[in-house]
Parts: structure tokens; C-alpha cells; sequence
């Protein structure tokens, strides 16, 4: 009875989401509305900024650097966040353990 | 019906949008704790799917540009530089959970939602 | 876990495996790649290692002192580089603003700020996959 209630509720969100793409502009097309002025500011001006032929690693380090450190924060974090649950290693001396 | 042109043309929408929902069902109806987080990351795949074929350009080139060519079409870079981001933060969350499924199994003993949840209620009484 | 062909194999490709996430990370900014890929690709290795090798040899290749001062080290190498734009007169994370010397185009060392905070970013993502590994591995010992 809950399962195929769930499986009809999902089966309308999947209605409704298929529904959608005939809303949204085709998939490749070059007059996208994502294709705009700032994609095409990064791709004209990235060898005279930063002189690198790879654009994405110019945007991520160079145009966009500061997402990136917000982005290396939240790999500390989830570290911090695991040794916090589960311990870090145990060191075990002759007759008495301790952690740290 | 629509016209078959328009599924195979806007085939990556639709594949998205059908793991979207398999992984919704997966977190929903299954009581096994590593098959939801599982299912969980079969959403976060579905979400980067949709979002860098948003960038797709027909018979462009990859964005790795060379010097001394003056039109040619490249690839959108700003959503596969944005999706970076969002796999490290899937990553961090898929850890964070299965570290909270060992800490689970250590006091209950099992990681069977019903069975955790029966031996809550017992508790209580 | 005790196989022969395992341990084998492993003994052989591990070196070439990180030969190759070294590849990709120093060429981040010429081919398609960059820090996170690299990154995963050295952790996968030591993963790779821990796994057939067991527990107290994974510890023996990386141990957590080691590890933990890498990982470290990579958030401060990078917060450093921001800084010596502040200090040269530019913004935060500055490159040619900054005076980082630009090089010539298609070298390794060309690009200025680029191929440094490639080696930062991809030695973090490679410490922090074998930490979250040996800490979900490891147990207390029963007392």
C-alpha cells in the first residue's frame, strides 16, 4: 500500500519533470541563453590574462581563485568532521593506550 | 506522442531527470542504511549530468585553446568549472554518512532502519 | 587480504599509477586534467596499497604524522600565495596584477600563479582521500 502510493507520486514527478524539457531551449544549440557574454569573455581573453591554454584551469585558479579556497575549507572540514565521530588512531604503549 | 528526433536530440535531460528519480526511490523505500546513501549519491550524479550539458555546444571543441586559430566555437567552461565544486562537497557528505552508519552499528548492532527503530521504541518504555 | 596475484600486481603498478597522477597534476594547466583529478588518482594508489597489503603496512607507507602536516600545509600554501598578492601591491590571489612571472606559452612553468596552486590542490585531495580511509578503517581495540 506505502510503496505503490510512492510509486505513484514519483511517477507524476517524473510526468511533470519530462514535461519540462519542451520548455527549455534544445540541448547544443550555439544561441543558448548560457552562452552568453561571460563565457565568451572567459574563452576570448584567457591566453592574454593568463597565458595557459587550459580555460577551465584559468577560471578555477585564476579568474575564480577564491571559490577554490572556499572549496579546499570544506575538504578540512569534512576531515575534522569524521575524526570527530569516529576517533582518531590509537596508539598503544606497553601497559596503557591513549588516543590523539 | 512527440516526435522521436526530440527525445534522442535532448537525451541527456531525460537521463537525468530518470536517475533523479531512481534515486528518490532508492532513499525512500529501502530500510538498508548504505543503499539510502547510496541513493543519495545517485541524485548528486543525476545533478551534475543536467548541469554540464547545460554547456553543450553541437559540434564545438573542447575548451583547451590554441594560439594561432581566430574562429573556432569552443565548449561552455563555466559549468564544468562550477560542478568541481559541487563533487568535493558529494564527497565530503558521502564520508560524513558512512562514518555516522559505523557509530550506528557499534550501539545498535544493526543498520536496518526498522529493526533500529523497534529497538528504539523498546527502550523507551 | 592474502592473495599472491594481488600483492604482485600491486607491487608492480602502484609507482606507475602515481608516476601518472604526477603527470596530470604538473601538466593541469596544458591538457585536460588539473588538481582534483590528479589529486584522487595518488590517493586511489594508496588506497590501492592499503588494500593489499593490510593495515599496518598502509601505516608504514602514510603514516597519520605525515599526512595530517600535508594536508595542512596545502590550505597554508595557498592562503601564502594569496597573501603575496596583498604584499606585491595587487588584490587577494592576484596573478599577473601580482607580478608572478608569466613565462612563455606551452611551457610547464608559464602561467605564473596557475601551475603553483595546481601542486597545492592536488597533494590535499591526496592526503585527505588516505586519511578518511585509514580513520574509517581502524578500530578501537577491544578492551
Amino acid at each position: 500500500m506505502r510503496k505503490s502510493l510512492i510509486l505513484i507520486v514519483l511517477a507524476g514527478l517524473l510526468f511533470v519533470l519530462l514535461g519540462s524539457i519542451s520548455e527549455m531551449p534544445g540541448l547544443g544549440g550555439l544561441e543558448n541563453p548560457s552562452y552568453n557574454e561571460v563565457p565568451r569573455h572567459y574563452l576570448e581573453h584567457a591566453i592574454d590574462d593568463t597565458n595557459t591554454a587550459n580555460v577551465i584551469a584559468s577560471i578555477i585558479t585564476d579568474y575564480r581563485a577564491f571559490d577554490t579556497l572556499g572549496e579546499t575549507t570544506v575538504l578540512f572540514t569534512s576531515i575534522t568532521a569524521v575524526i570527530s565521530v569516529l576517533g582518531s588512531g590509537v596508539v598503544k604503549f606497553s601497559d596503557k593506550e591513549e588516543k590523539h | 506522442m512527440i516526435n522521436f528526433s526530440a527525445i534522442v536530440d535532448n537525451i541527456n535531460y531525460i537521463g537525468a531527470f530518470v536517475l533523479f528519480v531512481i534515486g528518490l526511490y532508492t532513499v525512500l523505500t529501502h530500510p538498508n542504511l548504505l543503499k539510502r546513501v547510496i541513493g543519495v549519491n545517485i541524485m548528486e550524479t543525476s545533478i551534475f549530468l543536467f548541469f554540464v550539458s547545460i554547456g553543450y555546444v553541437r559540434g564545438a571543441q573542447a575548451p583547451i585553446v590554441v594560439k594561432l586559430s581566430g574562429e573556432l566555437i569552443y565548449v561552455n567552461p563555466l559549468p564544468s568549472a562550477m560542478i568541481l565544486t559541487g563533487i568535493v562537497v558529494a564527497v565530503s557528505i558521502t564520508a560524513y554518512a558512512l562514518s555516522l552508519i559505523i557509530k550506528l552499528h557499534e550501539s545498535y548492532g544493526t543498520i536496518e532502519l526498522d529493526e533500529i527503530l523497534k529497538k528504539e521504541g523498546e527502550g523507551i518504555d | 587480504m592474502d592473495d599472491l596475484i594481488v600483492k604482485t600486481i600491486t607491487r608492480i603498478v602502484v609507482p606507475f599509477i602515481q608516476l601518472y597522477g604526477l603527470f596530470i597534476i604538473l601538466h593541469g594547466h596544458i591538457s585536460p586534467g588539473g588538481g582534483f583529478a590528479g589529486g584522487a588518482i595518488i590517493g586511489a594508489s594508496l588506497i590501492l596499497y592499503t588494500l593489499a597489503f593490510g593495515l599496518e603496512a598502509g601505516h608504514k607507507a602514510a603514516p597519520h604524522g605525515i599526512t595530517s602536516k600535508i594536508e595542512t600545509g596545502g590550505i597554508l600554501w595557498f592562503v601564502f600565495l594569496g597573501l603575496i598578492g596583498i604584499l606585491a601591491g595587487g588584490s587577494f590571489l592576484g596573478n599577473q596584477t601580482a607580478g608572478f612571472p608569466m613565462g612563455t606559452f606551452g611551457n610547464i612553468l608559464s602561467g605564473g600563479l596557475i601551475p603553483l596552486a595546481t601542486l597545492g590542490i592536488g597533494f590535499k585531495v591526496a592526503s585527505t582521500m588516505i586519511t578518511l580511509f585509514h580513520n574509517t578503517i581502524e578500530e578501537d581495540p577491544i578492551d
